[in-house]
């Protein structure tokens, strides 16, 4: 069967041990996490989780149900095969020796980037986006000497609508 | 209203939510609570000798019962022999609560004395887990436990109590009803889903019925048998399920699998139509799945979502209580016209019943378990795990739920006897016969104890082959006889050692004792009896479906 990548939205009980169990739940059945964030929802009491992960259609239906079946989890939402936003933000800390400077600003101009750290070697440079953007703008600033790169991983939400 | 410390609260918890037993082992961390159990009226405290005999106490008592067994051990060393029990709980769905004492708060995460992150390491293995760290949360924590483990399909849940809150107080209040948001397990099964199952089941040429464990964890098994009846469809029963369906009844075809009855599994080879009900499809019941009922629509009732479509294709799943799904199906099959499948069927049972060969004057050991069911056609029986579990599995006719007791999922050598000892608590009029193989009884055999202790009137029948024969077997077929770390000869005399314990203890070594051991055992009830059974060494378990063969290539012995 063919593997694909899929991105699960899951709420949460905000509470001691839930992403043990979230991730438990994946290493004790030998499948990948490619990126996993948490963050706390507007109510204090639910967490999010975007889950990034790739399998063949019944390994995806497995994580879909394994997932349901956590007593902590209160909503699971394969959001592949739903009308969605993805963003994921990336720190990228690249060597900007003082002639360089101007070219890798423009980049970062034309990526929507911001500069938010400068020293006398680097530029610590922030951009957002999806994974295709992201991708073009670490490829244009590696040529300079990437330092240290840092990645959020995926959060993601439906479009329109409420949950 | 005064406060009360939290162990007293978590006993007066426990007592609300209709707990009569607790097995367990003492320990520091868990000091509170024993003291509050010494004289805590209306439940009672049972001391086991090791805290993976109490794990498997509490999970005998559920299984007999139906209701949650409670265990209960200290921290570290302590919370580390429960988990072979609560593995083994959790991998049969038996609801069960085990509670673990905690070190104080501030010292978790210390590595302090007979600390162990019960949480982490216990996590695999249940259903759900709380650690708690104020005796506030106590009622609350025990009530959600006891709902979570009995509920959905069931699983032992896991309580860490931290010393410090086991000793402060708080007011005692146990919540009237438990509403967990992220917690509401599916009962109904959808109406359209059950449409169309039975309209398969009135198309089908050769349909047959797949009931395991999960028909008896949902009380089912009547409305299992009035399908069954109603419909005129043969049934296989899993080893997890024995008795759901009576096994003495003539669409009965027993159990399916790797050591299951010929006649099942060529059912399943041929069938057009496979009927599953709280069964899982479980390796050692398909065999090689690329072969397995390669010809067969299937349906597939389950509680549990995660176990439709698992291992097998469902083309109608079914999620949903087995009790409720069946009463519902009930409502709308009649019976089918089946006549040359059940000419088959009938032929296949004919032809290949469940068989061995008398060897010279040797006490084969399938003949003691059929002389058990001679005698003790009633019985409850406790299988611990190998051969003889199987010759018990196959050689006595179960005909009501929960009469056979075995650790089937994970396979735990040394379950039987205190699982035993949890069944006589929970059904103190039953009698309650514990089949045991040499190697597993040594396993637990310190349970022995608390069952002279209590005066139960437990029948422990040593299916003695000198041999842990099921691996022995193993190698005898397919590594060439080479008996690596098997050899049990150096085991003890049984029935001497029963009697060191104090119990009442016989040997049986010749074919013509047979029956008068197991009626005198009849005679003893003021404790257990122990009868060691000498047996044919190097008796082999047949039918035989061998790893990664699919089930048509059942052998039917060696000629
Ligand atoms: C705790 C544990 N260790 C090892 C095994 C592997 N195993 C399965 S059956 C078996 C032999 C059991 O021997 P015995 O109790 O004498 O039963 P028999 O097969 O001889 O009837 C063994 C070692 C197991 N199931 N459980
Ligand atoms: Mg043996």
């Amino acid at each position: 069967m063919a593997e694909e990548r899929h991105i699960f939205s899951v709420f949460v009980e905000n509470r001691f041990g839930v992403l043990a169990r979230v991730s438990g739940l994946f290493s004790g059945r030998g499948y990948n996490i490619d990126s996993l964030n948490v963050g706390e929802t507007d109510d204090p009491q639910i967490s999010h989780m975007t889950i990034v992960t790739h399998g063949d259609a019944q390994i995806i239906e497995q994580i879909y149900k394994h997932l349901n079946k956590l007593i902590d989890v209160i909503k699971v939402t394969d959001l592949t095969t739903e009308n969605h936003v993805e963003r994921e933000l990336v720190l990228i800390k690249v060597h900007a020796e003082p002639q360089k400077r101007g070219e890798i600003l423009q980049i970062v101009e034309i990526f929507r980037g911001r500069t938010v750290d400068v020293n006398p070697t680097t530029l610590t440079i922030e951009v957002t986006g999806d994974e295709g953007k992201l991708r073009a703008a670490i490829d244009m600033l590696r040529p300079y000497g990437i330092r240290d790169l840092v990645r959020t991983g995926k959060i993601a939400t439906m479009r329109g609508g409420v949950r | 209203m005064a406060t009360t410390s939290g162990a007293n609260i978590l006993i007066e918890s426990l007592k609300h939510a209709g707990v009569e037993y607790i097995f367990g082992v003492n320990g520091g961390a868990a000091m509170p609570i024993f003291d509050a159990l010494y004289d805590a009226e209306g439940i009672s405290l049972i001391p086991m000798r090791h805290e993976q005999g109490a794990a498997h106490a509490a999970d005998g008592y559920a299984r007999a019962t139906g209701k949650v067994g409670v265990t209960l051990a200290t921290s570290g060393p302590g919370a580390t022999n429960l988990v072979t029990g609560i593995a083994t709980a959790f991998m049969d769905s038996i609801p069960m609560v085990a509670i673990t004492g905690q070190v104080y708060t501030h010292l978790i995460g210390n590595d302090a004395f007979q600390e162990s992150d019960v949480i982490g390491v216990t996590r695999p293995v249940c259903k759900h887990s709380y650690l708690i760290k104020s005796s506030d949360e106590v009622a609350d924590v025990v009530a959600s436990a006891m709902h979570i483990a009995s509920t959905g399909r069931p699983g032992p849940v896991v309580i860490d109590f931290a010393k410090d809150a086991q000793i402060h107080e708080s007011l005692f209040h146990y919540p009237e009803q438990v509403n967990i948001r992220s917690y509401k397990p599916k009962v109904d099964g959808h109406p359209r889903q059950i449409a169309k199952a039975v309209e398969l089941i009135h198309n089908a040429e050769r349909p047959m019925l797949y009931a395991g464990g999960g028909v008896v964890l949902s009380n089912g098994c009547e409305e299992l048998r009035e399908l069954a009846i109603k419909t005129g469809i043969p049934i296989t029963v899993t080893l997890m399920g024995l008795g759901a369906f009576p096994e003495t009844h003539p669409l009965s075809m027993q159990m399916p699998g790797m050591h299951g009855s010929c006649c099942a599994n060529y059912a399943f080879t041929d069938s057009d139509l496979v009927i599953a009900v709280g069964a899982r499809f479980d390796d050692r019941v398909t065999g090689n799945l690329d072969k397995f009922a390669p010809n067969a629509k299937k349906i597939h009732i389950d509680i549990d979502a995660s176990c439709i479509s698992k291992n097998v294709p469902v083309d109608v799943p079914i999620v949903g209580d087995a009790k409720r799904v069946l009463a519902e199906m009930n409502k709308l099959v009649h019976r089918v016209e089946i006549e040359p499948w059940m000419r088959q069927i009938d032929e296949w049972k004919e032809k290949y019943p469940f068989e061995y060969q008398q060897k010279g004057d040797k006490v084969m050991p399938q003949y003691v378990i059929e002389q058990i069911y001679d005698i003790y056609p009633d019985a409850t029986i406790v299988a611990d795990v190998g051969q003889h579990q199987m010759w018990a599995a196959q050689h006595f006719k179960y005909t009501e739920p929960r009469q056979f007791i075995n650790s089937g999922g994970l396979g735990t050598m040394g379950f039987s006897l205190p699982a035993a000892i949890g069944a006589q608590f929970g059904c103190p009029d039953k009698t309650i016969i514990n089949i045991n193989g040499d190697g597993s009884y040594i396993m637990t055999i310190q349970e022995l104890i608390p069952a002279i202790t209590y005066k139960l009137p437990l029948k422990i029948f040593i299916i003695n082959n000198m041999y842990l024969g099921m691996v022995r077997q193993w190698q005898e077929l397919f590594h060439n006889k080479r008996y690596a770390a098997v050899d049990y000869h150096d085991n003890p005399d049984f029935a001497l050692l029963a009697q060191a314990f104090g119990a009442t203890g016989l040997r049986v070594e010749r074919v013509e004792d047979v029956r008068p051991a197991l009626e005198k055992a009849k005679g003893v009830d003021d404790g257990p009896v122990v009868i060691d059974f000498i047996v044919d060494e190097e008796e082999n378990v047949f039918p035989m479906v061998p790893a990664g063969a699919g089930l048509g290539d059942v052998i039917r012995g060696l000629a």
